[in-house]
């Protein structure tokens, strides 16, 4: 018989009473296995979305709002580009894919966020080597519509689904103009399974989306800081009429409630640099970022590093509030597992006496009290692991219906390895007292009492 | 750590053709406790005492007349002030603590009147629990004889809670024999037990140190107990405490 067995037999005869602390633990554990799993997961969402994209373009603002709202969509637009910018810089050299992003309105049912884009939008890697998979078309007609895994389970949609847009999230407001849906993305664990893509031509058709000739032309002009007197305005929107119709022209189709290029306006655009052969970086990147932040009405933003800002300054802190707290749970609950074996040591006495009787040591009765200490310790804390991971099993469908996330409850944190010995060390500090109580026993006397 | 009483044992080798015989050899045995007003107060005071091998010894005395605190001293448990008690050659109050349990977990069964089994723990943990202390591999074949052997192989594994008076103490008498000891010590192994279980389970313990070639010293205040015995000795006849300086 050894000295855990010793120590099992001890804490079996207080079965309720090492039963409850042992659950304290484990509840603390869990709470610190659940916290650490959530994190690592949206520390891994947030930091491998952001990857997909070397720069997101937008106008001058908070960097961080730009990126929450044009990759996670889960900010308010800070105001828009007009159509020319984003026409100019896909035409500039250093830039492989500029994909145009109109966010703003949401779905009639469900309100999930709508993005007007392009079709190219869906054959781009979101990430880096992950494309985009799903059961139908791409947005090639003007109302068509490609929904997120998300949208289709939670609205029940697939395709052929029709629905309507909600302008500007104000519910009263619902858009004529009806979308089809022609595909259903398979789970991305990104946004993009929360989102209702548009075709961009179609956003623009929806009455109310365009802006008034006057007050486009004077946004436009505003943006490339050009001056405009009355004259001139008039001219521009005359001129801008003239490109428009020479525009349709040439492409020798009629726009059906088309609008003018500068009525149109993008919230953000999606930037993949050109990269030289065998990289993954673009040397243009930085230059290019530079360049368009000189400007006064543009900025350019590194989504990695905005993210990484979020995670280490806000996240990153939340977490550790997180992980002290329930380290402090666990240290509570050694503390009653400390109260439990202590209290016990008067009754225990006579054991330990006996047990010295017999031959155990000073030694082996100090390693029986610290063997109980440990057993409940690390019970509580292998226990506390399961449930955490339980816990997580359990609220994975449910987190991940209300926002997009994927939790794999399997999904093991580097931190959890450190939570073992760590118990192991506070139930060495649990131990120490009342073992040194039973190393102190006075065996003749306590015999004799 | 494993303690190695053995290395303690060549200044006794000597001595060990003289008493060669001997199981127990007490000299010069002096203890005295400190009263809580500080006074001294002489306990044990015992100039010569010896046992042969496998020889049984009663040894009878008034309560507070130091029964208990002798036999503490023989297992170890209490170091005396002065003088030496030698087990099978070793001075065992030469040595040092960790020593000295390990000694009386391997050589020494010990009995006691209050049985002092381990609640947590059935009948046969309990025999097994003996053997654990001595370092040795728990030997459940050798437990289970045992508590056969004092009647109780129907009692394996029951908790000390659901045995009867007398039922305990024969655990508590297969548990000092658990590690084939060379000496054991009782003390008052009958006072709590029925009339009936008295012979029992002195005629059990008896029985068991002939058969195992075991000395035993029981100590009691019983003339009924002691006159069971050959040898019996009154602690007052070579305890005298009163006269230590």
């Amino acid at each position: 018989m050894n000295l855990l067995t010793i120590a099992y037999k001890s804490i079996r005869q207080r079965a309720l009473a090492s039963s409850l602390t042992a659950f304290s633990v484990a509840l603390g554990v869990m709470l610190m296995v659940t916290v650490l799993v959530i994190h690592g997961v949206v520390d891994r969402m947030f930091s491998q979305t952001a990857t997909g994209y070397d720069l997101i373009i937008g106008p001058k603002g908070s960097k961080l709002q730009l990126v929450l709202n044009a990759i996670y969509r889960v900010s308010q637009p800070i105001e828009n580009l007009p159509y020319r910018f984003y026409r100019e810089l896909k035409e500039d050299k250093r830039i492989e894919i500029a994909l145009p992003l109109a966010l703003g309105d949401t779905t009639q049912e469900g309100g999930f966020t709508i993005v007007g884009t392009i079709p190219e939008y869906f054959v781009t890697e979101y990430m880096p080597g992950r494309t985009f998979q799903g059961n139908g078309e791409l947005i090639a007609k003007p109302f068509d519509a490609i929904i997120g895994s998300n949208v289709a389970r939670t609205n029940g949609w697939d395709i052929g689904q029709t629905f309507r847009l909600i302008h500007g999230g104000n519910e009263e407001h619902v858009h004529d103009e009806e979308f089809t849906v022609v595909s259903v993305l398979r789970p991305t664990g990104t946004p993009n399974d929360k989102t209702v893509f548009v075709n961009l031509k179609g956003f623009y058709m929806v009455q109310g989306h365009d802006k008034p000739i006057e007050e486009a032309v004077r946004r436009v002009a505003d943006f490339y800081n050009e001056d405009v007197d009355e004259e001139e305005l008039a001219r521009k929107v005359k001129k801008a009429a003239e490109d428009e119709a020479a525009h349709a022209s040439n492409d020798g189709h009629h726009h059906q409630h088309d609008i003018l290029e500068v009525q149109k306006e993008v919230t953000a655009i999606l930037i993949r640099m050109k990269t030289r052969e065998n990289s993954s970086v673009s040397i243009y990147t930085p230059g290019f970022q530079s360049e368009i932040n000189k400007g006064f009405k543009a900025q350019a933003v590194n989504p990695i590093g905005e993210i990484k800002w979020l995670m280490d300054n806000i996240v990153g802190h939340v977490r550790t509030m997180l992980v002290v707290m329930t380290s402090l749970i666990i240290v509570v609950s050694g503390v009653s597992i400390f109260v439990s074996i202590y209290n016990s040591m008067s009754d225990r006495r006579r054991e330990i006496a006996i047990m010295r009787a017999l031959g155990a040591s000073r030694q082996t009765v100090f390693s029986i009290i610290m063997s109980e200490s440990t057993l409940l310790c690390v019970a509580g804390g292998v226990i506390g692991l399961v449930l955490g991971h339980g816990l997580v099993f359990l609220a994975s469908p449910i987190v991940e219906a209300q926002s997009g996330l994927p939790l794999d409850p399997f999904a093991f944190e580097p931190m959890e390895l450190v939570l073992l010995p760590m118990l192991i060390v506070l139930a060495s500090l649990i131990g120490f007292i009342p073992g040194m109580t039973a190393y102190r026993t006075d065996v003749a006397e306590t015999l004799a009492d | 750590m494993r303690q190695d009483y053995a290395a303690f044992r060549p200044s006794e080798v000597k001595s060990r053709s003289l008493e060669d015989s001997m199981s127990l050899v007490i000299s010069n045995l002096r203890k005295t406790y400190r009263e809580p007003d500080g006074s001294l107060l002489p306990i044990l005071n015992v100039a010569a005492f010896e046992m042969q091998d496998a020889e049984q010894v009663v040894l009878v005395g008034f309560s507070g007349g130091g029964k208990t605190t002798l036999l503490n001293v023989i297992a170890g448990i209490t170091s005396p002030d002065e003088g030496n008690v030698t087990i099978d050659g070793v001075n065992v109050t030469g040595l040092p603590e960790a020593a000295r349990d390990r000694f009386r977990a391997e050589r020494i069964g010990f009995v006691f009147q209050t049985f002092n089994l381990l609640p947590a723990f059935s009948a046969l943990e309990n025999v097994l629990l003996g053997m654990s202390f001595s370092g040795k591999r728990s030997d459940r074949q050798r437990a289970t004889e045992l508590l056969d052997r004092v009647g109780l192989s129907h009692r394996l594994t029951h908790r000390p809670g659901q045995l009867s008076v007398g039922e305990q103490q024969r655990v508590a008498v297969a548990r000092s024999l658990a590690n084939s000891p060379s000496l054991l010590l009782a003390d008052e192994p009958t006072a709590n037990v029925d009339v009936a279980n008295q012979d029992t389970i002195l005629n059990l313990i008896r029985d068991a140190c002939t058969e195992n070639q075991v000395a035993l010293l029981i100590v009691t205040h019983s003339r009924d107990v002691a006159a069971l015995f050959d040898r019996v000795e009154t602690l007052s006849d070579f305890n005298k405490p009163e006269t230590a300086a």
